[in-house]
């Protein structure tokens, strides 16, 4: 199929989804407007784990983390009376950020295994920690009883903060399709491809994925801040590492290495827990077997099956994952192995 | 500056029992096309992981282009000027060729912190690139994925790869290692084109591509350097054909006779 | 007095510690020979407690439920290994860290189907209540000696068979070189099987062990997972003996900072300081080394 067709499709199925984003939450009612709200935020948090996975080859197990102290700092700056979303988001952003640099500077000293360790415990460090801030409700958390406003603009009105987020995500998919494939994006993906080379032609690996670690991170900060937002209310379940679990599975149900894949998979994921919590709470004794289907049986997520269903192109099929403990027998490695 | 550009000095790596590189001491003259050679299992990865700094050394040191190197990352002795090829193809697999090339491009370039501007639309980068893999006999297999060419090709991309650093010294590692007979003719001639332009240090096993490119010759038995010379001086050896494989081995004895 | 507590903090840290070996060895071990990350871990500790539970249900003799509980932990991990695990080995590291986060999933909401969501505490066995003084003025739980003890012997037995069985030997020779097992025509499954067995056995028995000190609850093992995760990053991933030391270390620096950072500062920070001490203990590791203390594998 000619290239110019199959981008002329991909971008008509972009658009359709946009369109679905635009005109069907408000149509269905306020529940579904918040809904959709809760997708827009989660799939923001995971294009930000995808950032690492799809695109540098890094598994996280530990983005809720950052997610998390974008919710706690975005829920104390409005109690603290900084209601302002102009001042407020860019600072939420900017402190999760400084608590990447400090993760990821000493998680991104490892590889593989341990990396998914490391992220993993650090996470949890901050979910104690979180538990432990008793002026802030401890294990209970707190209200933050309003929503920040854009100075002219209340966002108390669901569907004008549902509006905001979408802009926001649309924003941020844009920036983050701008960044895979700038200067900056090959370097990134060529560490995905192949750490060893990218060092060999003269990239410090190391401070190259600790900057998409801590745009990453930014990234995750804006959707926590956002979630505080949209609840009202901090707990620290939004650090929890089940969260971090979570965000992964909606990475790889929507699609790893995608940008929209990510937002779809949280879509899916949503509306799974949401139509299953109508029969039964165990609704996580369906969702854990059908990740182990997802993993044992498909070897695709939604966007990618889409893709090609809709001739549109396709996805990565499985990222490639900076995991040196475990040889890749991979095709282009096999020939010419010995004299 | 000195007459050596790559100068090893005393440098020593065991792992556990086992001494891999063992009190190696060579000078490499700018300029020149030096091979490196020996049995398998002699030590030479080991000591090619220790000149890009993929290994680090016990004891010794290591200075490129009069200035110790022993201590720099991978990267930064990259910067310098020290390129290499790998043994094991190892390239951009989901990148095009001409990605690979232009990626490598890219690495000269002070830091790569531009996040906007897409990098296929950078001319700066592709323009290079594009010659690079005419240069090395890819001309128009620009577009096409790295992961869906052949081992030949990905022989040659990686030569690519390395001249696009821009380097002084090119360190290959068994460029030839793979290779079927048309591509290996193509592969000897694109090191003859390139031999004199930069200096290099040449691992191989193929003898006849060995004599025939090689300025000097060491060789490298059990971690040590047992001779070290003009291709002359090596072929009358006899230390080295005992010391190597044994008096009688029949290919490096055609190798000996019938180079070129 | 204070000494005294001291002492007994120790203990109990030796004791947390060796609960957490016993977990950790299974992670390595699993990892080392089947190079699968295996997050449901926590899991296995979690059932042990529940089995031990409904077998004193079934029982109400301990005599009884310890060995019943016990050997329905080791079904459900044969099983487990045969449906899910055996598919996994092929697969990336991605697809085992998310479908055995599925299975994480799966077994604390199937636990809330079968008992309930709230935690059940269960009894020291009554031969085991009291306590003996150790050192002068001391007095100490008999049972958390007995664990003490009995997670001692496993250590050992442990040991043993990996130094001195035939079954060992090939641990030791799968963890370096898989293709020589097969080579050796060692049927390798029947060999993956065991040692995923003997990995859910022994976090079993944590479990089980730790049941009458926690009290068993859905997602209780995901907390003693993360710890064990914390372990084996500290002590090298793929290492026995790394293992051991990292558990240690990990068990007594986390009981001793419960004690002694409440005792030093007294502010509002302090339960954060206490909660955060683990983690700081690994992060300094790794700042000397990035691959722990006895890697096995270099990165």
């Amino acid at each position: 199929m000619r290239p110019n067709l199959v981008l002329r499709r991909r971008g008509w199925l972009l658009l359709l989804l946009l369109a679905v984003a635009i005109l069907l939450p408000p149509w269905l009612g306020t529940y579904y407007v918040r809904f959709a709200t809760q997708i827009a935020i989660y799939g923001m948090a995971a294009l930000s784990v995808d950032l690492l996975l799809g695109y540098t080859g890094l598994i996280t197990f530990g983005q809720a983390g950052l997610f998390g102290v974008g919710a706690y700092a975005g829920g104390m700056l409005i109690v603290l009376g900084v209601t302002n979303a102009f001042v407020a988001w860019p600072l939420a952003i900017l402190i999760t950020m400084l608590f990447a640099l400090a993760i990821g500077a000493l998680s991104l000293r490892t590889r593989g295994f341990q990396f998914i360790m490391v992220t993993l415990a650090f996470a949890q460090m901050l979910y104690y920690f979180a538990q432990s801030l008793r002026n802030w409700g401890g294990d209970d958390g707190f209200s933050t009883q309003r929503r920040n406003d854009l100075g002219f603009l209340s966002l108390e009105s669901h569907a004008t903060f549902y509006y905001v987020v979408l802009v926001l995500l649309v924003l941020v998919v844009w920036l983050c399709h701008r960044l895979v494939r700038s200067e900056f994006g090959m370097v990134i993906r060529g560490i995905r491809d192949n750490e060893r080379r990218v060092a060999a032609i003269g990239f410090p690996p190391y401070r190259y994925k600790l900057v998409i670690f801590v745009i990453a991170g930014g990234i995750a900060g804006l959707a926590g801040a956002l979630m505080a937002n949209h609840a009202k209310f901090v707990n620290p379940a939004v650090l929890s590492w089940q969260l971090s679990g979570e965000i992964l599975a909606m990475v790889i149900l929507g699609s790893a290495g995608s940008l929209i894949g990510p937002v779809i998979g949280a879509a899916f994921f949503l509306a799974f827990r949401d139509v299953l919590s109508d029969y039964t709470e165990h609704w996580m004794l369906f969702f854990g077997p059908l990740l182990v289907a997802r993993v044992l049986l498909l070897r695709d997520g939604i966007w990618g099956m889409l893709l090609r269903a809709t001739g549109a192109g396709e996805v990565p099929k499985e990222p490639k994952v900076d995991f040196p403990e475990v040889p890749k027998p991979t095709a282009e490695e096999k020939p010419g192995a010995g004299p | 500056m000195s007459e050596f550009l790559l100068e090893i000095e005393g440098l020593r790596k065991s792992f556990g029992a086992l001494v891999a590189t063992d009190n190696v001491t060579l000078n490499i003259r700018t300029g020149e096309t030096h091979a490196l050679i020996g049995p398998n299992g002699a030590g030479k990865t080991t000591l090619v992981g220790q000149l890009t700094g993929e290994l680090a050394p016990d004891a010794g040191h290591i200075r490129f282009a009069g200035r110790d190197i022993t201590a720099l990352q991978t990267a930064d002795r990259a910067r310098l000027g020290l390129a290499r090829s790998f043994q094991i193809t190892s390239i951009f697999p989901t990148f095009t060729a001409e990605e690979n090339v232009a990626l490598a491009v890219q690495a000269t370039e002070p830091h790569s912190y531009r996040f906007w501007q897409p990098a296929e639309t950078i001319e700066r980068l592709r323009k290079p690139a594009r010659k690079l893999l005419g240069d090395v006999g890819l001309e128009s297999l620009g577009r096409r994925i790295a992961a869906r060419m052949s081992h030949g090709q990905h022989r040659q991309l990686e030569i690519g790869m390395a001249l696009a650093t821009t380097p002084v010294m090119l360190l290959l590692d068994e460029p030839m290692a793979g290779l079927g007979m048309e591509e290996s003719r193509a592969m000897s001639q694109l090191l003859a084109s390139v031999k004199g332009r930069y200096t290099i240090l040449l691992i191989e096993h193929d003898m006849d591509v060995v004599f025939s490119l090689a300025d000097r010759i060491t060789v490298l038995v059990g971690g040590r350097i047992v001779a070290s010379g003009t291709p002359d001086e090596i072929r009358k050896s006899r230390e080295v054909r005992i010391a190597y494989l044994g008096e009688d081995d029949d290919e490096f004895a055609g190798g000996l006779d019938a180079p070129g | 007095m204070t000494l005294a507590l001291l002492i007994e903090q120790l203990f109990n840290g030796v004791q947390f510690g060796l609960m957490l070996f016993l977990m950790a060895v299974g992670v390595t071990l699993v990892f080392g020979i089947m190079r699968v990350i295996n997050l449901a871990h926590g899991s296995l500790f979690m059932i042990g407690g529940y089995f031990l539970m409904a077998a004193l249900d079934w029982t109400s003799s301990y005599v009884l439920a310890v060995p019943l509980a016990f050997l329905m932990s080791a079904l459900v991990a044969v099983v487990l290994e045969i449906i899910v695990l055996r598919p996994l080995y092929r697969r990336g590291p991605l697809e085992q860290v998310l479908a055995t986060f599925g299975l994480t999933l799966f077994f604390n909401e199937a636990v809330t189907v079968i008992w309930g969501r709230e935690s059940i505490p269960l009894q020291v066995p009554p031969l085991l209540t009291g306590s003996v003084e150790i050192i002068p003025g001391g007095a100490y739980p008999i049972y958390r000696l007995v664990i003490t003890g009995v997670a001692i012997v496993a250590g050992l037995l442990l040991y043993l068979l990996i130094t001195r069985t035939r079954v060992g030997a090939l641990i030791r020779a799968g963890s370096d070189n898989r293709e020589i097992v097969a080579a050796l025509g060692i049927n390798i499954s029947l060999l993956y099987t065991l040692v995923f067995a003997l990995s859910a056995m022994l976090a079993a028995l944590a479990g089980i062990m730790m049941g009458p000190l926690l009290s068993v609850e859905p997602g209780a093992g995901d907390p003693i997972l993360i710890l064990t995760l914390v372990v084996v990053v500290i002590g090298g991933i793929g290492s026995v003996r790394g293992a051991f030391v990292g558990a240690l270390m990990v068990g007594i620096f986390d009981t001793l900072a419960r004690v002694l950072i409440p005792l030093a500062i007294q502010t509002n920070a302090t339960s954060a300081l206490v909660g955060m001490a683990v983690y700081v203990l690994m992060a300094v590791v790794l700042l000397f080394s990035r691959t722990g203390l006895f890697a096995a594998h270099r990165g």
